[in-house]
């Protein structure tokens, strides 16, 4: 049996703030025939659930909050009338640019396209990749999984909160979780320097008396069922914990901001080569993969701090799929 | 009334329940957690061992071989997973290499098939991940691997579709005789059946001295265990464990039956039944004895880290007996408790018929199940006339593991059924993959709520007090 197969100029893999910057930029770099294929049921990515303001001050001169930001690219991709795919999800993707993806209205179905863009994003690293001794009771979520609950969901995943890591997710769900009337009774880090932003630092952590303890982790977990505490314990310049330092703190929630990771198991199955220190695809200066006409933009190419920066690099991409193509 | 009462819904309770069941038995299988294979059987190292390592004699022994042959065709009845990948215990010392060829004669003594002795060359050719320093291995070719809580879940579920039914959240503290059998307690509920098993896992020392059986004491022994990203899975492609010492089979290095890297576990003998904590010390451990035995496993590809409690006995053997009328202790079955488990239902239901209980097949007992991981293995022409029957399986709520809302749906939907988030994990696979459900936990909440009728802030991760969120935004919390 032969497979239903869509053939394109460009697939787009990710709706997310870099594959709906990618579209947008092919298209106005000439390119007509693309697709871009979504696993969740709106366009948008993670900015859907970052309420808070601070996006478009590089790309657009104004503070903006996530959903605003992404509105601009989806109004213009609506207003180009680039094709979209939602609730579709990319199963795999091989050298030759063939594409497997399912969603419940297709079945299994073929793309074939003449470039692809790579625009997956990333993911939380979890408690797991962490290896967090203790107990494994709920009341731990990454960061961004607690703001989906928040922000997308209207629920509070806890009240009494510490949070790892000093991401910028963790931080800004500091402050979230403040306004939501929780306690958050402190962030820490592992790092003698916080990896968030300065601003974020200064905005979610020290405007709302939030302590933050620098080299400093989580050693163990404490609670049966529910979350009751974490042992805290202060490490060295080598980042080993020093004896004696421990302290416990009793809480119901963890929030764990310790980094993401690219996502790019699909890269991978297409003969893409990953640099070990970013963890996404090796590229050149047009963002083209090891593999000719697939290319690779924002957090699955490396992990941005600003999603202005991953609009930026993605209009490259986006222009680069559309030259290769022969837009 | 029922015929047999199992109390217990591990490995052990759900296999006798479900042979029981084919033998005409009316059960009820009670079960203090919110869902079945919560004890030993959820975190062990799911292997079917061969049956070396057991003392010749042994019931270890016996049910072991007994078991580790009929767990193909059960596995296959059950529609789980089944990867017969052959073991190898590697020998890094002269005083290994003696340990191993006393396995190859207790193999043999025991019964199993196939033992060899293989010397480095021909070892790395077989398996050429293992490292530098080893010198030789016993292989053992019949050495299985099958997911203990898949398994279980099964066999539970197989059980109640034969009639057999379930209790959860049925802590028993009270087992009182009467002259038709006994009455089993738990609070203020009760059932009463003839006879009674006692399936108990680390408690089943508590449940006998309920009969006033007093005569062994379980003591937990914890295992810790580290889990990697699939990416590692074909680090090795045989079960490598080092030679065995006092605290067990040792350090193990093993692809999982769903493609993982899996290593571990530590032994550690402790008194808290509940501690299934782990520790830095264990993972340290862990890593330092996995990479004597295997090189290139890859630790920045760690996904999760867990610890299990073996139901270590005081006689060293599996303790299967039968201290009053009509009450069988199934107590003690630590390692090789998983591989003996069907053989250990045999032993079970024969135990009852020498005793005066009438086994006779139940000719409507119905031996296959269908499985929940039936869509993944499916071609796609097979996935797409699924899908454009029950569209819900074209759509992937688990990116890592590719899990459709379909399978999860049906898992909702089918013996037994799960409550809870970590039910549906160990149903369908959903959030065991690398971002551990970080981006599918909050859809899978949304399916159980709408599907068990109860709001969405209620649903747990694993029952209890275990609850995934506290309450609305905007409320008084």
């Amino acid at each position: 049996m032969s497979l239903k197969t869509i053939n394109t100029d460009i697939l787009i893999i990710g709706g997310g703030p870099a594959g709906l910057s990618a579209a947008v930029s092919a298209y106005e770099a000439g390119a007509r025939d693309m697709l871009i294929v979504e696993r969740e049921e709106t366009l948008g990515g993670i900015l859907k659930q970052c309420i808070h303001s601070g996006f478009g001050l590089h790309r657009f001169g104004e503070e903006l909050t996530g959903p605003e930001y992404a509105h601009i690219y989806i109004s213009k991709i609506e207003e180009y009338g680039i094709p979209f795919m939602l609730d579709t999800m990319i199963t795999e993707l091989k050298p030759d640019k063939t594409a497997t993806a399912v969603n419940s209205a297709d079945g299994i179905f073929e793309i074939k396209a003449g470039a692809v863009i790579l625009a997956m994003g990333c993911r939380e690293r979890s408690r797991g990749a962490l290896s967090i001794a203790g107990s494994r009771p709920s009341g731990i979520y990454t960061a961004g999984t607690a703001q989906k609950y928040v922000n997308l969901l209207g629920y509070m995943p806890g009240k009494e909160i510490v949070i790892l890591g000093s991401g910028d997710i963790g931080l800004i769900m500091a402050r979230r979780m403040t306004l939501e009337g929780a306690n958050v009774k402190l962030c820490c880090d592992i790092l003698p320097v916080p990896s968030g932003l300065p601003r974020n630092v200064e905005q979610c952590l020290n405007d709302f008396d939030i302590p933050l303890r620098l080299s400093c982790t989580v050693s163990k977990i404490h609670g049966k069922d529910r979350l009751a505490g974490v042992t805290l314990v202060d490490v060295d310049e080598s980042l080993s914990p020093v004896p004696g330092s421990e302290e416990y703190v009793s809480c119901d929630t963890l929030l764990l901001s310790c980094g993401l990771i690219p996502e790019n198991e699909l890269s991978r199955g297409a003969g893409v080569i990953i640099d070990s220190k970013t963890g996404g695809p090796v590229t050149d200066e047009n963002l083209q993969t090891v593999v000719e006409g697939i290319f690779a933009c924002g957090n699955v190419h490396h992990v941005h701090g600003l999603v202005d920066d991953v609009s930026i690099q993605a209009d490259i991409a986006g222009r680069a799929a559309a030259l290769y193509v022969g837009a | 009334m029922f015929d047999v009462v199992v109390i217990g819904a591990g490995i052990c309770g759900a296999m006798t329940a479900r042979l029981l069941t084919e033998y005409g038995q009316k059960v009820c299988i009670l079960e203090r957690c919110p869902d079945v294979a919560m004890g030993t059987t959820k975190a062990n190292s799911s292997i079917v061992h061969a049956g070396f390592d057991a003392e010749p004699g042994s019931l270890k022994a016996r049910l072991n071989v007994r078991g580790s042959v009929m767990m193909e065709e059960i596995a296959r009845q059950l529609g789980v997973k089944y990867r017969r990948i052959g073991a190898l215990v590697v020998a890094l010392g002269e005083e290994d290499k003696k340990t191993l060829s006393d396995l190859l004669e207790k193999g043999g003594i025991n019964g199993v098939s196939g033992l060899e002795i293989l010397e480095r060359d021909e070892l790395i050719k077989l398996e050429p991940g293992i490292a530098d320093e080893v010198l030789c291995a016993l292989h053992a070719p019949t050495s299985a691997l099958v997911c203990p809580y898949e398994l279980c879940i099964a066999a539970v579920g197989s059980a109640m579709d034969n009639g057999a039914e379930l209790k959860l959240s049925f802590e028993v503290d009270k087992i009182e005789r009467t002259d038709k059998g006994y009455i089993v307690g738990a609070g203020d509920k009760s059932v009463s059946a003839r006879c009674v098993i006692n399936c108990a896992g680390v408690y089943a020392d508590e449940i006998a001295r309920l009969v006033g059986d007093e005569s062994f004491s379980i003591r937990p022994r914890r295992g810790e265990y580290l889990i990697l990203d699939k990416e590692c899975g074909n680090t090795v492609s045989h079960t490598v464990f080092r030679c065995p010492d006092e605290m067990g089979k040792g350090v193990l290095v093993t692809p999982t039956v769903d493609g993982n890297l899996f290593l571990g576990p530590t032994a550690t003998d402790i008194d808290d039944k509940e501690d299934t904590s782990t520790t830095p010390e264990g993972f340290a451990s862990i890593r330092a004895r996995a990479v004597s035995q295997v090189k290139g496993i890859d630790f920045s590809k760690i996904i999760a880290s867990f610890a299990g409690l073996r139901a270590t006995g005081n006689t060293g053997d599996f303790i299967i007996n039968m201290p009053l009328e009509g009450f069988v202790n199934v107590a003690a079955i630590e390692s090789p408790g998983l591989s003996s488990a069907p053989a250990i239902a045999e032993y079970v239901r024969d135990m009852l018929e020498e005793s005066g209980v009438e086994m006779r097949k139940d000719p409507n007992f119905k031996a296959e199940r269908k499985s929940l991981h039936r869509f993944s293995t499916l071609s796609i022409e097979e996935k797409n006339a699924i899908i454009a029957d029950r569209p819900e399986y074209g759509h992937i709520v688990c990116r890592c593991e590719g899990v459709s809302e379909g399978e999860i749906l049906e898992a909702i939907r089918s013996n037994p059924r799960p409550s809870d988030v970590d039910g549906i994990k160990r149903r369908t696979r959903t959030g065991m993959g690398r971002c551990q459900g970080g981006f599918c936990t909050p859809y899978v909440i949304g399916l159980l709520a709408r599907e068990t009728g109860v709001d969405y802030g209620e649903i747990s991760k694993f029952g209890g007090e275990s609850l995934i969120n506290i309450g609305r935004t905007k409320s008084d919390l």
